[in-house]
């Protein structure tokens, strides 16, 4: 007796609805067992993980607070990789934006800019993450160089840049030789929301930049013709889609996006640039565009629940002294499981009985 | 089955509550730390010292610890975090914190923090650190004796007042054994990255230094000059078992007596913010046994942290010449004044690089 993984004829749509659950379910009975194994209460450390985070205002504030850079690059990311154009350099496109967004904030310090300081640094900070984009982008269809290359080695190009900016001319002249800028004048930072949190205006625009990619996707052309040229190029180049336009112009939506997030992240939370303003969020990303299955509305979900996973981790950390390295343990189940149980929408389990029977059969 | 499982649950959550409530009483202490509690280095040292204020205190005190907080947008939330879980005390114990610690300050009045190497302070908050350079111009007279070659090299972090200050408390001291001596600078720009380190010390020795120092966390430098059978000196904490034919000495940060002092102030109710800066004579931190030289050198050392720890002898005694071969300003009388230190952003004469951003 064998078993083996058969393809299915059709993908099927009932398991990819629920693969996630099982997936987290999988995950939440491993993790049961490594708490036991640690000698924690399985029951409490579930509770610190996923449901004390929810239950007071605060740590729900916290979890969008770190869910909205997420949600909006892999809003951006989702576009591009449904046209089969695989943007892997948000983090690079990220930090150019707030880079960018940076130079307005650090030039007017002190200046008393006035209210228009704020929307220019948005504007300016999409505009750069949209044409650090259009590079791999515009080498991909002009000489077919390797998008997948090009825009990852132009993160460290972009990291080294931030680098070079605040070790040098942004430095803040009273920072004591720390890399670092002065904090941005009150114009220059994105509004909180509510009294006593960090919820913030960037947030809302995540919202935004979701439903109008719902939209995008569901109601337009543009968004039918994304999804034709990455599902079936074949029939999209016989419909007269063009799809290197459709490379420039994902890339360029998505490092928009991207960049709307850095500037976002350093005029928000950060308050000022600094090296180290992303933990990787502009690959964490990726995962987010692929655990919500390039949905917007996944995306939405997915990002929040990664956020969880953090917030909850701390607290876990604190509540049950539980090692922040089974935080990241339990994150690599999860996405493990995640694409595990993603197999079986395409695959599914057969139970076969080779030789033996097949020998009886025959004599 | 469903019922007796969510009544096992219910027991338990309440179980959890209750032991909640009885560790209430308790004064609760947090910690934020910059690298795993496992880095061998500045982290552990500060871990080191929790335990020890746990031995001294730990029937009033309970201490809770968040390791690998990086110095970026989550440093607020992780000290938010352990205010919330009701910590009345919080050390947050590393420079690019500062920021940080002052927000969640200014939020919450009633909430002490202590800062560690940082400048700015609030009503409730105050700052630590440790006059590490009297530390370094010790390692500047060993390392000017024991080196062969007359370079040595020097892996800086970020080149803040703090590190600067200790490049310059070195050279000053080798000086004064072989006034020809010459230093190899590597800014590894950053604070614990085990990989850069080692390349770092590879290059130093490759450029001809045959003694190592450095001011980053890990003992990564130490285990590569102890592989290409050159000497070093550790860094924050006891190294010599990553070189035991390597370590000459190394600066020890002994946080301990300071976290317990604090903590007992807290119970008492006379914390106030302070700004401390201690040295060999208040054990902010210590040196650990000279090993690996002649008894004349250990001499040396000795004979000079016996005369910083009793004041006699100044790292910084005026003149102070500057690279640019002008005697620096002496604003301490006979030596340079505490702010001139604390603040230090130039190279002293002898020092054949640039200071990054001059």
């Amino acid at each position: 007796m064998q078993l083996v993984l058969e393809k299915r004829a059709e993908r099927s749509n009932t398991i990819a609805l629920i693969s996630p659950l099982i997936a987290i379910g999988l995950t939440i009975v491993t993790m049961v067992i490594l708490f036991a194994i640690l000698g924690k209460n399985p029951l409490l450390a579930l509770h610190a993980y996923f449901i004390a985070p929810l239950t007071d205002s605060y740590s729900l504030q916290e979890i969008a607070v770190k869910a909205t850079p997420l949600v909006m690059i892999a809003i951006g990311l989702s576009l591009c990789y449904l046209a089969n154009a695989w943007n892997i350099g948000a983090e690079g496109q990220f930090l150019i934006g707030a880079v960018a967004g940076s130079w307005i904030a650090v030039k007017t310090q002190g200046t008393d800019a006035g209210v228009w300081a704020l929307p220019a640094m948005l504007v300016l900070a999409a505009a750069a993450g949209a044409l650090y984009a259009l590079i791999p982008a515009i080498c991909k269809v002009k000489f077919g160089a390797s998008e997948i290359l090009t825009s990852l080695m132009l993160v460290y190009v972009a990291d080294l840049f931030l680098d070079y900016l605040v070790r040098g001319p942004w430095r803040d002249p009273h920072g004591f030789n720390f890399p670092t800028t002065a904090e941005f004048d009150p114009v220059a930072t994105v509004p909180l929301l509510i009294e006593g949190g960090r919820l913030h205006l960037g947030s809302i625009i995540a919202l935004l930049v979701v439903a109008g990619a719902a939209i995008l996707l569901g109601r337009t052309i543009k968004g039918f013709e994304i999804r034709v040229v990455g599902a079936a190029p074949r029939a999209a180049r016989f419909g007269g889609f063009n799809s290197n336009q459709l490379i420039i112009l994902t890339f360029a939506v998505s490092g928009a996006l991207a960049g709307l997030a850095g500037i976002i992240e350093v005029a928000g939370p950060v308050g000022h640039l600094q090296p180290g303003i992303s933990p990787g969020y502009g690959f964490t990303a990726i995962i987010v565009a692929f655990l919500g299955r390039l949905n917007p509305l996944g995306i939405l979900i997915a990002g929040l629940f990664l956020a969880l996973t953090f917030i909850g981790g701390e607290q876990a950390q604190i509540a049950m002294k539980i090692p922040l390295d089974v935080t990241k343990v339990f994150q690599g189940i999860l996405l493990f499981y995640v694409l595990a149980c993603d197999s079986l929408i395409l695959y599914r389990f057969k139970l076969v009985f080779p030789n033996r029977q097949v020998a009886r059969g025959t004599h | 089955m469903r019922k007796s499982l969510l009544a096992l649950a219910a027991g338990l959550l309440l179980a959890g509550s209750v032991s909640a409530a009885s560790a209430a009483d308790k004064l609760k202490v947090g910690f934020i730390y910059l690298g795993p509690v496992g880095d061998l280095g500045w982290t552990y040292q500060h871990e080191l010292a929790r335990q020890a204020l746990v031995k001294e205190l730990g029937d009033k005190i309970e201490t809770t610890f968040l390791e690998n907080v990086p110095e970026g947008p989550d440093a607020e939330r992780s000290i938010e975090q352990l205010v919330r879980a009701g910590n009345k005390l919080i050390f947050t114990t590393s420079f690019g914190y500062m920021d940080p610690t002052l927000k969640v300050a200014k939020k919450y009045p009633n909430v002490h923090f202590e800062h560690a190497t940082g400048y700015k302070r609030n009503p409730n908050m105050s700052t630590y650190s440790a006059k590490w350079y009297q530390g370094r111009y010790i390692q500047g007279l060993i390392a000017a004796k024991m080196s062969k070659s007359g370079v040595l090299g020097y892996i800086g972090s970020f080149p803040i007042p703090e590190v600067v200050s200790g490049i310059n408390a070195t050279i000053l001291a080798a000086q004064t054994i072989n006034p020809n001596i010459k230093v190899k600078i590597i800014w590894a720009n950053t604070w614990f990255d085990p990989g850069k380190e080692a390349d770092a010390a590879k290059a130093l020795i490759d450029q001809g230094a045959d003694v190592i120092m450095q001011h980053t966390d890990s003992p990564a430098a130490m285990q590569i000059a102890s592989e290409r059978g050159k000497l070093a000196f550790g860094q924050d904490s006891e190294m010599i078992k990553f070189g035991p034919k390597t370590q000459l000495t190394s600066i020890l940060d002994t946080w301990g007596p300071y976290y317990i002092a604090r903590v007992k102030a807290e119970l008492d109710g006379t914390w106030k913010s302070e700004d401390s800066w201690g040295g060999l004579d208040s054990h902010m931190f210590a040196m650990a046994p000279y090993t690996n030289m002649p008894d004349d050198v250990k001499k040396i050392a000795e004979d000079a942290q016996a005369a910083i720890t009793a004041g006699k002898l100044h790292p910084f005694k005026c003149p102070v010449v500057g690279q640019d071969g002008k005697p620096v300003e002496c604003k301490g009388g006979a030596n340079l004044d505490d702010g001139q230190i604390l603040g230090m952003n130039f190279y002293v004469k002898g020092i054949d690089d640039k200071l990054p951003g001059k």
